[in-house]
């Protein structure tokens, strides 16, 4: 067992823990077509579920005819709202404490909504049956504009009473769902009324949509022998659909489990419960048979959870000098038909209130009035922390605003405001303590990597170019700083219909020196089964290949609240690290009874305990796993196991500097990213390849948001975008080339120091593409334009610029 | 994008693929490499209970180089014209265009003949047809026809053909000359926002002939004889360009759909055609 020949430093990169760039272990099953999907479960006697769904955005339902249905050979069954009734599931809870309908009850309010839900024996029968449902509708006024909404005599939500307060406070309207507010809003009134520089703009962060590779689905089987349901899912929170299948049923929870298998991508799209999942769960109750329900391309991105969608009108005041000296900010939030956003409970609008960015701003104040359209419901966050890339964009075009307003370098306006290093953990004016921040090292390096000095001046001199009519393409350098605010989150003010924020790692050591740890949350492409063992190979000195890691099934892994909003390196890998820990203190117990010294008089190292001032004395982390299965000792139970619940003192502020070099087309509004260069500080640096590969694939999702991917609808609700064809995403050749840098600043109240990074990219990605843009036309005017940034968009500002001559 | 059940048929020669044509009739129709009709089917907007697939008939495929003559087999995969030696020889200008359209799995299987046969607006190789003044050889119950490029549309999804005829095969003349597709689209895969497709030829640093042709600027093909013949006998200078140009433009219709509206994808057909005729002059 002795390896005196290895260095330290051979036993510290046998371990592959913390820093090391390992291989994701879970590659192999996916590159090879051997992942196992929702839709790649089949049962013995499975049924297939599939909708009927609205073709109107608003429309009362007057009848629904299932005869026709019923009557094809395989169908077993046409579940309607009234079938639900008795059961009481005609409608559910959403996560933002208002209510849905799982099936149209009387109305429609939205096209694409669930009308019927038909259970076939085959896929192709099911598809078959839901053209036999005779629907008849009654069409109402539509409304898609949020503010027309909140003007119009029309009501959208019969089902609330007129004057009721809703979830979060009183309601002014009756398509109004709140008003949340924070900040102090007279102070902040005040000083933008005296302010000697005021810009004020107002900002739509338009509709899009997570749109993962995999649809949302699920298998429910109820087996009515040991009255157990067995619920296999897309679920991004596993756990948290387990409590609320069983609140929604009433079956115990014990009886319920819940199975995330490998999850194709989820970017906040899985984190919600749909109607799916219910009329499966109901349909698999009354025929006593597994039934599955997936969804398609279309129906996902039509019905299922939007994202964005916010009216941002802002107010920004500084002193001539540029000193920024208060913030104000009105968003009009379109949530659709229900209020389903996934935020914590007592942030309707998430984390908006992080809008203060990277800035010492003095004084802010943020309302969110939330109203109800005829578009689909949702208001889910997109590879973000809640609402954290709408408050990233709203800033970092505010500043790029305000840089215009006082004809002054947007990167020097930056500089200059800036939270200072000596200022952590600072207080922002909306209530966040922010950890920790170096962000004028970042900047620095960041403007140094691209030669910013150098881009101005080649930019100038193209504008000079293009003003004598020697060429027709424009240049955009794109600077954001972000900062994000992530790992939902302390119980005292995060909880997700009244569940606390926490999450849970337990490890059980093999006696030959190998681990399972399982996590209450659930990997979708995040690695968790690479990262999560680099960890514990740090913590408990056996190597991260001897570890695996466990998690997504309810029966097995210990509660948790899963996977989003970055949490899981910041709370579950906070879990790991103390569970860990705890493995270690008992190995230290053990390895001192087995070298026949005091427990104080042992130290771990890398992977061993040695005694201290003699290392040649040492029993390895291996040695003492199967010491502890094998060995009485006195005192101590057998066995090296250990669970840990972590409740995070504080949220993280992973932050990073994005800067964008864009040619742009004048006459076609065509445009090329030509550089991209993203700094991201996520404090301590789990495995950087992991972090690399997540930093490409949210810039790749910020650039398609910023350049092209909406929801779009016309003024009768239709949906525009509900292919691929119209909804973009990138191939490999629209995406840009990223260059990809960091600074190290570790989080001081977490465990190992991280900070969490899936989603930074797409919080600081968006802003950098969008002011690129806008920065290639500023010299010619331009204040602000909408994204997404497609060709006639982009044709459009040169057009109104009067650049088409 | 389930489909609702139909008979699928794999004829081997072209008398049965009229046979069974002739036989279930509306109900009918002939698939080629499937990427058009397979999701109009998945969605239910086509329902097709008799589907007839032509990839195993025989004699379909196939490119012959006969001095000038071209003739392309209508099953020959975009794949196929992009490989083609002799083609990137004679008619670069396919590959150019071939390039061009969807992605190397969609080129694997889309055919040329698919791509002219069922007058989708949004495909690339009408356009370019017309632009050579290619001719189809339609097969029907009544025999062998041959319609020009130029007379085949008649409005999306309508054209000369009858519903008992196949698009067997392609033949046009290319003797040379400068060349261009150039096409304006928001993504790999996606229809263009502008098209064009321009063959010249250049004698004497004059241009002896030019030929204009659009795709998905109007719910045909456009091919602009003015604007050819603007070209004609100049020096293809600033002026001659921005008659043509302006020719071509008078030409097309578009109409507004999620690529943007009318005046814009007007603007970007107008500099999308300059490069066009500007990009074969070079090549002449």
């Amino acid at each position: 067992m002795k390896d005196d020949i290895q260095t330290r430093e051979d036993r510290v990169s046998n371990l592959k823990g913390l820093g090391s760039s390992r291989k994701r272990v879970e590659d192999a099953r996916f590159t090879q077509g051997k992942g196992n999907y929702v839709d790649d479960i089949k049962m013995p006697g499975m049924l297939h579920g599939d909708f009927v769904r609205s073709p109107h955005a608003h429309a009362r339902v007057k009848s629904i005819n299932i005869e026709q249905a019923m009557a094809l050979d395989g169908v077993v069954a046409v579940l309607t709202a009234k079938d639900l009734e008795p059961l009481n599931l005609h409608w559910m809870p959403t996560l933002a404490g208002d209510k849905q309908m799982v099936l149209a009850d009387g109305k429609v309010l939205f096209q694409g909504q669930e009308v019927a839900f038909v259970v076939a024996r085959d896929r192709y029968v099911a598809a078959d049956a839901v053209e036999l449902v005779e629907v008849e509708y009654e069409e109402l006024p539509v409304l898609v504009n949020p503010f027309a909404a909140l003007e119009s005599e029309v009501v959208l939500r019969e089902d609330l009473e007129a004057g009721a307060d809703g979830a979060h406070g009183p309601r002014k309207h009756h398509n109004h769902i709140f008003l949340w507010e924070e900040g102090d809003k007279v102070a902040t009134e005040q000083v933008l009324d005296n302010a000697e520089v005021v810009a004020e703009e107002t900002v739509y962060y338009h509709r899009t949509h997570p749109c993962p590779l995999e649809t949302c689905g699920t298998v429910a089987s109820m087996d009515k022998v040991n009255g157990k349901l067995t619920l296999y899912g897309t679920f991004q929170a596993p756990h948290v659909v387990r409590t609320v299948a069983s609140i929604l049923s009433g079956i115990e929870e014990h009886n319920i489990r819940v199975v995330s298998p490998d999850i194709g991508g989820g970017f906040g799209n899985k984190v919600g419960v749909y109607p799916g999942y219910v009329c499966a769960i109901v349909a698999s109750i009354v025929t006593g048979a597994p039934v599955k329900w997936v969804e398609d391309r279309m129906e996902n991105l039509m019905a299922t959870a939007f994202a964005r969608d916010y009216w941002m009108k802002g107010r920004i005041s500084a002193t001539r000098e540029g000193k920024i000296t208060g913030l104000h900010c009105h968003v009009t939030a379109d949530h659709g038909a229900f209020d389903a956003c996934a935020d914590p409970t007592k942030y309707p609008a998430g984390f908006f209130h992080i809008c203060t960015g990277s800035y010492d701003i003095p004084v802010a104040y943020v309302g969110v009035d939330g109203v109800y359209t005829n578009k689909a419901p949702g208001g889910v966050a997109y590879r973000c922390s809640f609402r954290v890339t709408e408050a990233a964009y709203f800033i970092e075009r505010m500043i790029e605003v305000l840089a215009i307003e006082l004809d002054m370098d947007a990167a020097e306006l930056r500089r200059i405001n800036f939270i200072k290093k000596e200022q952590f953990p600072y207080q922002s004016a909306l209530g966040w303590e922010y950890d920790s921040g170096n962000y004028h090292t970042a900047w620095d390096k960041a403007l140094e990597a691209v030669q910013y000095n150098h881009l101005r001046k080649e930019q100038a001199e193209r504008v000079e170019a293009f003003k004598k009519g020697e060429t027709r393409k424009l240049l955009g350098i794109g600077l954001t700083f972000f900062t994000e605010i992530v790992g939902a989150g302390p119980v005292k003010n995060c909880d997700i219909l009244g569940m606390g924020m926490f999450d849970s790692c337990e490890i059980r050591i093999h006696p030959t020196g190998s681990a399972i740890a399982r996590l209450g949350t659930i990997s979708q492409g995040q690695g968790h089964a690479t990262t999560f063992a680099q960890i514990l190979a740090t913590e408990i000195g056996l190597p991260a290949d001897s570890i695996t890691v466990e998690e997504g099934d309810t029966d097995t892994a210990p509660y948790g609240l899963g996977t989003y909003g970055s949490r899981s390196t910041p709370v579950a890998g906070a879990a790991t690290a103390l569970a860990g820990r705890k493995i270690r203190a008992k190995a230290q117990m053990i390895a001192a009874y087995l070298l026949e010294v005091h427990d104080d008089d042992v130290e771990f190292d890398v992977d061993r305990f040695v005694v201290k001032g003699a290392p040649e004395r040492f029993k390895t982390m291996k040695e003492i796993a199967f010491a502890a299965y094998n060995q009485a000792i006195p005192g101590v139970e057998p066995g090296l196991e250990a669970v840990s619940y972590y409740d995070p003192p504080n949220m993280t502020y992973p932050f990073g500097a994005y800067i964008c070099v864009m040619e742009i087309d004048v006459d076609t509004g065509t445009t090329e990213i030509r550089q991209f260069y993203a700094l991201d500080d996520c404090g301590t640096r789990i495995n950087p390849m992991v972090i690399e590969g997540q930093v490409h694939g949210g810039l790749t999702e910020a650039f398609a948001i910023a350049m092209g991917q909406e929801i779009a609808y016309d003024e009768l609700g239709n949906c525009k975008t509900g292919t691929l064809m119209d909804f973009f995403i990138p191939t490999s050749w629209e995406t840009p080339h990223y260059t990809t840098d960091h600074t190290e600043t570790p989080s001081p109240h977490h465990p190992i120091g991280a900070k969490g990074v899936g989603e930074s990219p797409n919080v600081g990605g968006v802003p950098a593409f969008s002011n690129a843009v806008h920065d290639a036309f500023r010299p010619f005017g331009l204040r602000h334009a909408n994204m997404p940034h497609d060709h006639w968009r982009v044709w459009k500002i040169a057009n109104d610029l009067g650049l088409h001559v | 994008m389930v489909p609702a059940s139909f008979e699928y048929y794999r004829p081997t020669d072209v008398s049965s693929v009229i046979a069974l044509i002739t036989q279930h009739g509306d109900d009918a129709r002939v698939m080629a490499g499937g990427h058009s009709l397979i999701p109009m089917m998945k969605l239910r907007m086509a329902e097709i209970p008799h589907l007839i697939d032509l990839q195993d008939v025989a004699g379909l495929t196939g490119i012959t180089i006969d001095g000038f003559t071209v003739r392309i087999g209508a099953m020959t995969t975009q794949t196929e014209l992009i490989d083609h030696p002799g083609l990137r020889q004679t008619a670069p200008i396919l590959r150019e265009a071939a390039l061009q359209i969807a992605d190397p799995q969609v080129r694997c299987m889309g055919t040329i003949g698919g791509n002219v046969a069922n007058g989708d607006p949004g495909n690339d190789m009408p356009g370019l047809m017309q632009c050579l003044n290619a001719q189809f050889t339609l097969i029907g119950p009544d025999g062998e026809r041959t319609v020009a490029a130029r007379d085949y549309y008649e409005a999306a999804y309508f054209t000369a053909r009858s519903e008992e005829e196949v698009l067997t095969s392609i033949h046009f003349s290319a003797r040379g000359g400068g060349y261009c597709y150039e096409k304006q689209k928001r993504k790999i895969g996606d229809y263009a926002t502008a098209a064009c497709a321009v063959t010249l030829y250049k004698e004497e640093g004059l241009c002896a002939g030019a030929s204009i042709a659009m795709t998905n600027l109007s719910d045909v093909p456009v091919w602009s004889k003015a604007a050819g013949l603007a070209l004609d006998g100049t020096s293809v200078d600033a002026n001659a360009v921005k008659s043509a140009v302006e020719a071509a433009v008078a030409d097309i219709d578009p109409s507004e759909d999620n690529r943007g509206p009318v005046d814009f994808k007007v603007y970007v057909a107008g500099v999308i055609i300059k490069r066009a005729i500007e990009s074969a002059w070079s090549r002449a």
